[in-house]
């Protein structure tokens, strides 16, 4: 846990406060995104609170001790250190960059090889391949990662990350990404973690701090940030395409339609015709009697038909899983030109249906309270 | 006499003067180094020093070499070391200072400083960032700094024995003032073989020791 209370820093021979007397709880396991634009304080923050920066006035404490109690160059050993412009060092091999810290800790030979070689496995390169490359003989993408086995060496609780993925292809950064929060959903360590990149911000973090010429402008869930900007900063910070960006924190499981309208294969034609008929429905999911989805009917199809509905299924390819992003689901629904997207299980159970009602009606009716119904605009000129 | 024939007829002679020239260029090496790397090291803990140091350096690299040992025959003549070896020592001393001093400076200080950061952030000591970080990364500059001067030592070495250091240069004057070239030829040659030996010493020595990481290829 990271606790920062007031938290100041002025440089000298400057009047105005680099970081302004920020407070913020960090709590264990989570990882917060500092975030504003540049020069607005975050990496001086977070370079606060392991004391490569000295303090102004305030205290910071990490894991319930003042850190102005601790020795600063201790207090650097237990805590993970990685930057964007990774800085690893060109005259050691990968080992003896990952061992940095452990070196220092005075850790045994035979105890540095395995935690080398099992950091390597944990950052998804080949210990055998990599442990006595040069830095020089890296990618990008190999070296942030051995930057970031580096900070995560010694096992600290708490990891301070400054722009860890920025020099990085897009690519490349959402690799290295989700590799990160695989990572992390497993060890659980107390990060803070400096972007200038909203959309990263959002990905990354369990909560976010944006903050603004050395204050804090708000703190909270991602979701909170995007949803309720405080003032109008904010709200241009996290952008106009805010609604959009929540659709990345959202799953198609917050926003399916939940026991759809459908009928079996065993229903008789002519009944189905007749409900779609008085329903207004053109289209009607079909299932079999297992709640399994066998495809659609419509209208047309029924139209005349005698027997049972199974004969005439269309198929509906184009299925998602409830665990999906609401984002990936809308850009399917666009690509395909698709009303509706079914929902289903591994074995093809039905979940859910989302529609744009749906989607507009989770993301709209958060996002903008005054948004009213407007109905059906039809392309029909002057009404009168 | 070929210049062959003066080499192979004064062999013995010729090593005694080489080996003086070695002796007294490998004394004025050893204290440079040993004075320019640490003190070049220093410098970029104080910048605004730095600036005056390697200016007074350079200075001195405009000193020709022949007026150097005569300004400092009075000086050196109060501790009865006006001429001989003393002299010849110091003067190559003063002279390898400033491209040791320069590289080593400038090594230093070429280091990223996000990789001193990664190394303070990670928890390293200042000591600790300078020796296992900042001198490691910087042999290769200050090699070549000091290759630089092993040769121009070497060159200047000769001169010294103007002032009756002896060295290969005895060869060279003796053989200007006796017009005698197979003489002169013999101790340029040899000045040439010896440079080009230490200078290639010196270059597997700093392949040896600067770190593979850091080899362009």
């Amino acid at each position: 846990m990271i606790e920062l209370n007031r938290v100041t820093k002025i440089y000298p021979g400057s009047t105005l406060p680099a970081v302004d007397s920020v407070s913020l709880t960090v709590p264990q396991g989570e990882i917060c995104v500092f975030i504003g634009p540049s020069g607005c304080g975050k990496t001086t923050l977070m370079r606060l609170i392991n004391r490569l920066i000295p303090l102004t006035s305030g205290s910071i404490s990490v894991n319930g001790q003042d850190i102005m109690t601790l020795d600063p160059i201790e207090l650097r050993r237990h805590i993970g250190y990685a930057i964007q412009q990774v800085g690893l060092f060109p005259h050691m091999t990968v080992r003896d960059n990952i061992a940095t810290v452990p070196k220092l800790l005075g850790w045994t030979k035979a105890k540095i090889n395995e935690r080398v070689d099992e950091l390597l496995d944990l950052v998804n390169l080949d210990p055998k391949e990599f442990r006595d490359r040069y830095p020089r003989q890296l990618s990008g993408g190999q070296a942030q990662r051995i930057g970031v086995a580096r900070a995560m060496a010694a096992d600290p609780t708490t990891m301070l990350m400054d722009e860890p993925f920025g020099a990085i292809d897009p690519i490349n950064r959402e690799v290295l990404q989700d590799e990160f929060l695989r990572i992390q959903a497993k060890l659980k360590k107390t990060i803070i973690f400096v972007t200038h990149d909203i959309n990263e911000a959002i990905k990354m973090g369990q909560r976010i701090a944006l903050l603004k010429d050395g204050q804090l402008v708000q703190a909270g869930l991602p979701d909170e940030l995007l949803n309720r900007p405080v003032n109008e900063f904010a709200k241009s910070f996290v952008g106009a395409d805010r609604v959009l960006k929540r659709l990345n924190l959202l799953k198609v499981r917050d926003a399916m339609m939940l026991n759809p309208v459908h009928c079996l294969e065993e229903d008789m034609s002519e009944k189905v015709l007749e409900q779609m008929i008085k329903n207004d429905l053109y289209f009607l999911i079909v299932a079999d009697g297992d709640q399994k989805l066998l495809g659609y009917v419509n209208q047309y199809d029924l139209r005349g038909h005698k027997g049972k509905v199974g004969d005439v299924v269309r198929k509906l390819t184009l299925t998602v899983s409830q665990e999906r992003n609401l984002k990936e689901a809308l850009s399917q629904m666009l690509s395909y030109d698709l009303g509706i997207l079914v929902a289903v299980d591994e074995e093809g159970h039905i979940q859910g249906v989302l529609n744009s009602a749906t989607l507009f009606k989770l993301v709209g009716a958060t996002y903008d309270e005054r948004g009213g119904h407007w109905g059906r605009i039809t392309a029909s000129g002057r009404i009168l | 006499m070929t210049t062959y024939d003066f080499i192979v007829r004064n062999w013995s002679e010729l090593m005694h003067l080489a080996w003086q020239h070695t002796l007294f260029v490998s004394i004025a090496l050893a204290i440079a180094i040993a004075t320019g790397v640490p003190l070049g090291i220093y410098l970029t803990f104080n910048r605004r020093l730095a600036d005056t140091v390697l200016y007074l350096a350079g200075i001195m690299m405009t000193v020709p070499s022949v007026a150097l040992f005569g300004l400092m025959i009075p000086f050196l003549s109060i501790f009865g070391h006006g001429i001989g070896t003393v002299p010849a020592i110091i003067a190559l001393v003063l002279y390898s200072q400033l491209p040791i001093l320069r590289s080593t400076y400038a090594a230093i200080r070429s280091v990223d400083p996000a990789i001193i950061d990664a190394g303070i952030g990670n928890g390293m000591t200042r000591a600790q960032v300078l020796f296992k970080i900042q001198i490691p990364m910087s042999l290769g500059v200050i090699f070549s700094g000091v290759r630089v001067a092993v040769v121009m030592s070497i060159g200047i070495g000769a001169i010294a024995a103007y002032i009756g250091a002896g060295g290969l240069g005895q060869y060279i004057f003796n053989g200007i003032t006796q017009t005698y070239d197979a003489m002169i030829n013999a101790g340029a040659v040899a000045v040439s073989v010896m440079a080009i030996l230490a200078d290639f010493f010196f270059g597997r020595l700093e392949k040896t020791l600067v770190s593979k990481g850091l080899r362009r290829d």
